[in-house]
């Protein structure tokens, strides 16, 4: 244990997910010893999210205003949606170039053993964009593990009835994974062979 | 195959180890507690990524280390492979192959193959089905190292369909009002329709999970039983010097007429298998809700041992019991080393005290010409003399292996343990540092 603030700073750090109490011990020590400007930079990013970003109202991805930059877009494709788990996952397709429409962030999959059902997902509000009709495709992408191909199987199942075409990202993508560390090309290759999904 | 080289850091009772071994007869004597074990027990390790012992990984760490490491290489028609674990509880393991880091521990099974008995194996006659299940899978995943990732594929569906039927299972059984907007009821409110629809929606997905990987594995499990089978009465009969009619015989929890089917010794295609999985899911059903458990699939299976009309199981004695096990394992390394065309290294560990004087000769013949033997036991009168005098023999005395006894002509330069008792370490003779080929563990993913 350490005097009052150091200790303090490396709770609040053990804290973040990855970050366990040796790296939470190294990451504090390196604060101590850093710049005062370096920090000072770091505070004033921690700050500006915090103030600055919220979830856009529309898909859940990270935004600015109400609306996300790729939902405000007016040039993308308002037919087809792309869902995935995570904020991060609609950063990895983009860097791809392959994908013209718009997201849709679950904020996670169905992993009962950790009490996540589809009531906790970002389900019901996919429903709601559907309502109007323009969609007419959805890409389901999420990670290529159990609980990412659940919840594509469990989205496929409510999502066939209303008619849409309906296709999941084409194996290809390393089983077991996460959909952020697939490599571009990977990922690319995975859109243009994406599949119709059976249920 | 054989190993050629064993290196231990922190392993057990072992601080460091260094181990050099030959193809042919090794054994291992000394009394008990000294180390013996220890020292098989890492090479099985390498082939199966677990113990015969323990089902964890803490009891492999040298009490009060934070990390063990096993490294062994390999000799495989004539080419040498380094294979290198990092046994860290709490964390991911990591692995090594040659000299580069593989993504997974699971990656490097197959680089080296082991049949292993001991004591232990005991339980697949007389223990539970799961004994017998692990038998089945460990050999399947020796034999094709793919199936280590269905596996534990399918052991993670079975977990999750177990936890939502258990944290689901209000919903399934009663029959609430319809509110809308919010799912999840508040305690004491009685479940909407759309949070029990989405739960048996959710149930459906996993049973099609359960169902396409279930099914893959009991199809494996099933053609592996058939090659295995034929073997088993062979190698019962050989050790026992008996026409026992030793048999095997698979006990699916699918419904009768498909379970019926495969008793018979059938092995129905994957789809019709993933079929008979839906349909008994389907009949089980309230059941599983009522239970909140699992009950139809690979993992509730057994295997039925059976000697000429009577069940192994309560029937046998001892040393049928016994013979059995033995049976068993020297049909799984036959079966191996057809499939293959390579030996796997053969362990037996503390087993011949076990056995009369009888099975021990013809266990002795029956092995003579395999690749790598590694032989652990208290006496060392109790392992048959020529198995003894073709090979070599090292006492092991608390975690120290001696030079080769007389009687058997020395071989390579064999290593020494250093130990530590009391914090004092023993001298012995050329003491070596250890050092990993592994780099130092990240400490950013702690
Ligand atoms: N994790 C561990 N840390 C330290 N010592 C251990 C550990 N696990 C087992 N041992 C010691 O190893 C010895 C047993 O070694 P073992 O190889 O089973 O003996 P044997 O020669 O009878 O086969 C016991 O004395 C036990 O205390
Ligand atoms: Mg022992
Ligand atoms: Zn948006």
């Amino acid at each position: 244990m350490y005097e009052g603030a150091v200790q303090d700073l490396i709770d609040e750090l053990g804290r973040l997910p990855g970050v366990g109490p040796k790296s939470a011990q190294r990451i504090a020590f390196h604060l101590l010893q850093a710049d005062p400007d370096d920090v000072k930079r770091l505070v004033e990013a921690l700050t500006e999210v915090k103030q600055r970003v919220r979830f856009c109202q529309t898909c859940g991805n990270v935004a600015e205003a109400e609306q996300c930059r790729i939902c405000a877009d007016a040039r993308r494709d308002r037919t087809s949606i792309c869902v995935v788990e995570e904020p991060k996952d609609v950063v990895a397709i983009e860097r791809t170039r392959e994908f013209k429409g718009r997201y849709h962030v679950l904020g996670g999959a169905i992993s009962p053993i950790d009490g996540i059902g589809p009531e906790d997902l970002r389900m019901t509000e996919l429903m709601s964009r559907l309502a109007s009709g323009e969609v007419t495709e959805i890409i389901i992408a999420t990670d290529p593990n159990l609980e990412g191909e659940a919840t594509a199987s469990y989205l496929a199942r409510l999502l066939r009835p209303m008619g849409l075409r309906v296709t999941r990202l084409a194996s290809g993508l390393p089983v077991g994974g996460d959909l952020e560390y697939a490599d571009e090309v990977t990922l690319g290759r995975a859109f243009e062979g994406r599949r119709l999904i059976d249920v | 195959m054989h190993v050629r080289h064993l290196t231990l850091k922190d392993f057990r009772s072992y601080p460091t180890a260094e181990l050099a071994l030959t193809p042919g007869v090794t054994t291992l004597v000394g009394l008990n507690g000294q180390g013996k074990t220890n020292l098989v027990e890492a090479i099985g390790y390498l082939a199966t990524l677990g113990s015969h012992r323990v089902a964890t990984d803490q009891p492999l760490v040298r009490f009060g280390a934070e990390q063990a490491i096993v490294r062994g290489a390999v000799v495989r028609d004539g080419r040498e492979t380094m294979v290198e674990l990092e046994i860290t509880p709490g964390r991911a393991n990591r692995a090594r192959l040659g000299r580069a880091p593989v993504a997974r521990p699971r990656d490097v099974l197959g680089t080296v193959r082991t049949v292993l008995f001991a004591p232990e194996d005991l339980a697949l006659v007389k223990g539970d089905p799961s004994e017998r299940r692990r038998f089945l899978d460990e050999l399947l995943v020796q034999r094709q190292p793919r199936w280590s990732g269905v596996r534990s594929d399918y052991d993670k569906i079975v977990r999750q369909r177990g936890a939502l039927l258990k944290s689901a299972a209000p919903l399934f059984r009663t029959r609430g009002g319809k509110r809308a907007g919010r799912h999840t009821p508040r305690p004491g409110e009685p479940p909407t329709d759309e949070a029990r629809d989405a739960a048996l929606h959710t149930l459906d997905v996993w049973d099609s999970h359960l169902a396409t990987v279930g099914a893959q594995l009991l199809y494996a499990r099933l053609r592996l039983l058939r090659d295995l089978v034929p073997d088993l009465a062979q190698c019962y009969d050989a050790v026992s010097a008996s026409a026992a009619n030793a048999r095997a015989v698979y006990r699916s929890s699918l419904h009768d007429e498909v379970a019926a089917r495969i008793a018979d010794g059938d092995v129905p295609e994957v789809e019709q298998l993933r079929e008979a999985i839906l349909h008994t899911l389907e009949q089980v059903r309230d059941r599983e809700i009522e239970r909140g458990v699992c009950l139809v699939g690979p993992h509730r299976d057994d295997l039925v041992l059976s000697l000429g009309e009577l069940p192994a199981k309560g029937y046998a004695s001892h040393g049928e019991s016994w013979s059995f096990a033995l049976g068993l394992k020297l049909a799984a390394y036959r079966l191996l080393r057809r499939d293959l065309g390579d030996d796997p290294v053969l362990i037996l560990d503390d087993v011949f005290a076990e056995l009369d004087v009888g099975r021990r000769e013809r266990l002795g013949e029956l092995i003579a010409d395999c690749e790598q033997v590694l032989i652990t036991a208290a006496v060392g009168a109790d392992v048959p003399e020529q198995l003894r005098e073709s090979g070599t023999t090292y006492a092991v005395e608390l975690g120290h292996v001696g030079a080769p006894l007389p009687a058997s002509p020395p071989s390579s330069p064999n290593a020494v343990f250093e130990v530590e008792r009391g914090g004092a370490p023993v001298s012995s003779l050329n003491t070596r540092e250890f050092d990993s080929e592994l780099d130092e563990p990240e400490p950013a993913d702690d």
